[in-house]
């Protein structure tokens, strides 16, 4: 164990745990833009500077690990001198339209700003001066105000693993873009929409959430994505019995957050009025809604009747794993093997 | 038997000067005199007077010429060559008292200089092994292949040489950090990326003397325990990259690199990685990053490379001056390489003269040497007898010396003391006639667009301090301009991610600190001192000289210049946007700046 002080207090921990990490475990708050525990750690926005007493230079406490004897200071003035002219270059290069930006309530820009008492920026100057890109059906690109945390990046490459973003050009105009600058629907990205998650501002945005409410009005329901067996857990944002936002549910065990483009994008349908919502018999060449027992019914009668010989079971992909292997227990018990599933179409 | 032979500097200053025609008109002319076994060119590496290239020694009797063109050639072959008659035009003349000088050791330029790593430079064959080993190459090899790793690195350690790469950190203990950090597979990279511009002291090396930098870094690996180098190199040194690979080929045919070394057991492999040229790519980090394939950006240190660094295994990097080092201390000693130099930096240092001197150029000089004898005696002082204003150490990172402190000794520790640093060892010398806040504009308008955009300190911060330089040097500076370039430049060097962040301020920072009242003239009294900044300079017209030309109302893009064809004019200040054309317009000199 290594043993350290942060703010006059001892904290023991296993090598390797970063100052970060070592100051939660304290309850110290430190602020943080580009951090991620399941991302390699890259020091980039240096909002989480700490003092380290004999350390020439301010320390990223996201990325360095923590040492033994280490003392180490999160509130100096010192360290609110750099987080506030931080917070003040970010503003001075960020569009400052609060008042309808989809993330209010919501962006780490905001929450720090308010925290250490920025309303305005000191400097004036070049701003970043990109277009939107909406060219695909599911979020919108606006650079303007990506504060370049490099979170999105690092998930397409490291979580998703399909790297369809990185960082282009040197100095100011860095920026992140599909390959070429091309927009994000002529490039290699699936829309899994995992780096909307992580944006800590409102650089990307779900075009399914905007002007559809504020966090605070929203209320948030776990459930399990419709769409296939897998089953990874979702976070709906809904109001007034609408959905206006998924995530991934970070709890759930079996997908930790991550989502494809289907849960995520894809649950439009559940609010189409021509959803059914009942089952249709054909009565006189017509589908007529009935009742689940009148229908129910029907396929038992119609079972009974058929051979085993002249029976085959289409089953759907998206139901779950189990309700699948009811399916095709059903069948057996039925005498036949004849089983097929939607997915292989 | 070659009765003469001739040195023709092939650096690439001189390449680009002419050798290459000069080395073409003298093989003709030798031949028209039936000379060619009598007389033998070499094109050698960089002799460090680039300025007076292309340079043409004459050996034995060491006659300096330069400046040499093709059409001098027949000169030099019938009238020295022929009949003995020194060439005294192409000679180098001091340009304090005027005399020619005929030998190299007496040009005050080379005889104030320890040249220690540039021994060969310019006075072997880079192309030739063979030329290399008569001075006494790969012997530090061979001793150090008789000794075991701690005994070459505590050699390295006790001669107390630091890195020249700029940070200054001691080799001797760079290497046991990498040799006791565990791995299967370890690697040693040279430092090849030269990014201050200005610095090209590791392409005079690598082009006038290969031979030492891959012997350093043999011994380098022996010492850690690694098989494998790279060398990352700029593309933009096409001349360095050939005569490495030549360097490479021969030093395998004899068998001092690759498999089973002097047969030793040892093995090693010397890797070439061309770099596309960006400043940040020298840091060390954003260096591993490209020679692994990915964008050249810093990564947070810890891990240190020594831990973790090419493809997570121990690495040692160094620069190709620190590498050209190691064989001097492995052949003569650590005890005779520490006579040289000062307490905390030893042996010498090469630093790119330029700027304002009469003369410039590379020169390699003792540790502690004084500024005033680098500008002075071996730079020859100021051009055109103008006043000595301040020296630029250390690049873009590093920071102005004014003039009262030009007896600072030139070390690691003072120079970092002023504010400056020893960077790779640029020095540009400023004369009356330079604008402090323009300078440090021009090197931040250098280092926000080389910064690597990772972090926001940079990033952000470089642009908001160039902006406010530039608002400055623009007339349009605001009182309190001052204090908020001090507070960016502190928060932008006490939480930036690499090192070049964390010294971009130092320009901005050491000329607030020693020319603050150059800024408050052009913020308080709308002047620049020096007469650079265009906006701030008022013009009028000199009514003695004006001949009523109208040369000048016809350029004027604002129409602020009015008098009657043939009688004086005068220039109506309220009109005048200071552009500056009637004064680059008027042939006689009537336009003036106040
Ligand atoms: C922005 C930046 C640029 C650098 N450029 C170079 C360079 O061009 N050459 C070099 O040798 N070191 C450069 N360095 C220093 C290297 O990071 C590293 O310290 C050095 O190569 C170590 O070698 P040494 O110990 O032999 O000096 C640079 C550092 C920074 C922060
Ligand atoms: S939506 Fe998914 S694939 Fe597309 S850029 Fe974002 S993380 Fe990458
Ligand atoms: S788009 Fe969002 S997540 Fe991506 S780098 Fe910009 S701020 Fe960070
Ligand atoms: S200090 Fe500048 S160059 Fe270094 S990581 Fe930050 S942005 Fe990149
Ligand atoms: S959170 Fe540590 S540098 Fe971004």
């Amino acid at each position: 164990m290594i043993s350290l002080t942060i703010n006059g207090q001892k904290v023991e921990v296993e090598p390797g745990t970063t100052i970060l990490q070592a100051a939660e475990k304290l309850g110290v708050f430190i602020p943080s833009f580009c951090y991620d525990p399941d991302l390699t750690l890259v020091g980039a926005c240096r909002m989480c500077v700490v003092e380290v007493e004999r350390a020439r230079n301010l320390i990223a406490s996201c990325c360095t690990p923590a040492g033994e004897g280490m003392v180490v200071h999160t509130d100096t003035e010192r360290v609110h001198e750099a987080r506030r002219a931080n917070l003040n270059l970010l503003l001075a290069n960020h569009p400052l339209d609060c008042l309808t930006c989809e993330k209010t309530g919501n962006c780490r820009l905001q929450d720090y700003c308010y925290l250490y008492g920025i309303s305005e920026t000191d400097f004036s100057g070049e701003r970043k001066d990109y277009g939107f890109d909406d060219s695909n059906p599911f979020f919108i690109r606006d650079m303007n105000k990506c504060i370049l945390c490099g979170l999105c990046v690092r998930t397409c490459h490291e979580i998703n693993g399909v790297g369809a973003v990185g960082f282009m050009n040197r100095g100011f105009d860095t920026k992140v873009s599909a390959a070429f600058d091309d927009p994000l629907e002529d490039s290699p990205c699936v829309f899994c929409g995992m780096c909307v998650d992580v944006c800590p501002v409102g650089a990307l945005v779900p075009k399914q959430s905007v002007g559809k409410g504020r966090p605070w009005e929203l209320a948030t329901v776990k459930t399990v994505c419709p769409y296939c067996g897998t089953g990874c857990g979702l976070e709906l944002s809904v109001k007034d019995n609408e959905i206006v936002g998924v995530k991934g549910d970070t709890s759930s065990p079996v997908n930790r957050g991550q989502t494809c483009v289907k849960g995520r994008f894809g649950l439009g349908f559940l609010q189409s009025p021509e959803r059914l919502t009942s089952p249709l018999i054909r009565k006189n060449g017509e589908l007529v809604e009935s009742s689940w027992e009148e229908a129910l019914n029907l396929v038992a009668q119609k079972l009974r009747r058929t051979r085993s010989t002249e029976l085959a079971g289409l089953a759907s992909a998206r139901a779950t794993n189990e309700e699948n292997y009811l399916f095709q227990k059903l069948l057996r018990t039925l005498g036949t093997n004849n089983i097929d599933h939607c997915a292989r179409l | 038997m070659y009765e003469r032979h001739i040195l023709i500097c092939a650096g690439t200053g001189c390449i680009s000067s002419g050798t290459i025609s000069v080395k073409d008109a003298l093989e003709n002319e030798l031949k028209k005199h039936n000379l060619q076994d009598k007389v033998r060119i070499i094109l050698s590496g960089c002799h460090g007077f680039c300025e007076k290239g292309p340079i043409f020694i004459v050996y034995p009797e060491d006659i300096f010429y330069c400046e040499v063109q093709a059409e001098d050639v027949p000169e030099l072959v019938e009238e020295y060559l022929i009949k003995g008659n020194v060439v005294e035009r192409l000679l180098y003349k001091d340009p304090t008292t005027d005399m020619a000088i005929t030998s190299h050791d007496e040009i005050p330029f080379y005889s104030r200089q320890k040249r220690q790593v540039l021994r060969n430079c310019g006075v072997i064959d880079p192309e030739s092994i063979d030329e290399y080993i008569i001075r006494g190459g790969y012997v530090g090899l061979e001793n150090a292949l008789k000794m075991d790793r701690m005994g070459i690195i505590n050699e390295v350690k006790s001669s107390g040489l630091r890195g020249r790469g700029g940070a200054g950190f001691p080799t001797g203990m760079k290497w046991e950090f990498a040799y006791r950090s565990p791995g299967d597979k370890k690697y040693v990279v040279c430092n090849a990326d030269e990014g201050d511009p200005g610095a090209f002291m590791d392409r005079s090396v690598l082009e006038g003397d290969p031979h030492a930098v891959l012997e350093g870094l043999i011994i380098a690996g022996l010492a850690i325990g690694s098989d494998e180098a790279y060398i990352y190199v700029r593309a933009e040194y096409p001349l360095a990259i050939q005569r490495l690979k030549t360097a490479i080929t021969q030093a395998e045919e004899y068998g001092v690199l690759g498999e089973n070394i002097l047969n030793s057991g040892a093995n090693f492999k010397i890797n070439i990685k061309e770099g596309a040229g960006a400043f940040v790519c020298g840091e060390e980090t954003a260096l591993l990053a490209s020679i692994e394939g990915e964008r050249g950006m810093p990564r947070p240190r810890p891990p240190f490379p020594a831990v973790k660094g090419l493809w997570e295994k121990p690495t040692c990097i160094n620069n190709v001056e620190t590498l050209a080092n190691i064989p001097l201390i492995l052949r003569k000693g650590a005890a005779w390489y520490s006579t040289v130099g000062t307490e905390s930096s030893k042996g010498t240092k090469i630093f790119a003269l330029t700027g304002k001197v009469n003369n410039t150029g590379l020169c390699e000089v003792p540790m502690g040497i004084s500024l005033r004898e680098i500008v002075f005696d071996i730079g020859g002082g100021i051009r055109d007898g103008k006043k000595y204003k301040a020296v630029q150490i250390g690049g873009p990172s590093g920071g102005c010396i004014p003039e009262d402190l030009l007896d600072l000794p030139v070390d690691f520790d003072s120079l970092t003391a002023a504010g400056a640093m020893m960077g790779s060892g640029g020095m540009v010398v400023m004369d009356e006639d330079t604008c402090m806040v323009d300078l440090a504009r021009y090197f931040l308008s250098f280092t926000q667009s080389e910064s690597c955009g990772k972090c926001t300190p940079c990033r952000e911060g470089t642009k908001r301090m160039l902006e406010i330089l530039q608002r400055i040097t623009k007339g349009k500076g605001e009182p309190e301009d001052i204090p908020r370039l001090e507070q960016l430049a502190a928060a932008v060097k006490d939480s930036s991610l690499c090192g070049l962040g964390q010294t971009a301020p130092n320009p901005v920072l050491t000329t607030l600190r020693y020319f603050r009242d150059e800024y408050e003239a052009h913020i308080f009294d709308r002047r620049c001192p020096a007469g650079v900044c265009k906006e701030l300079l008022s013009y009028y017209i000199d009514s003695e000289l004006c001949t009523g030309c109208r040369a000048c109302v016809r350029v004027c893009p604002t129409d602020a210049i009015s008098g009657e064809r043939k009688e004086p004019h005068t220039i109506d200040e309220t009109k005048c946007i200071s552009c500056g054309a009637c004064f680059d317009r008027c042939r006689f000199d009537a336009v003036k700046t106040k």
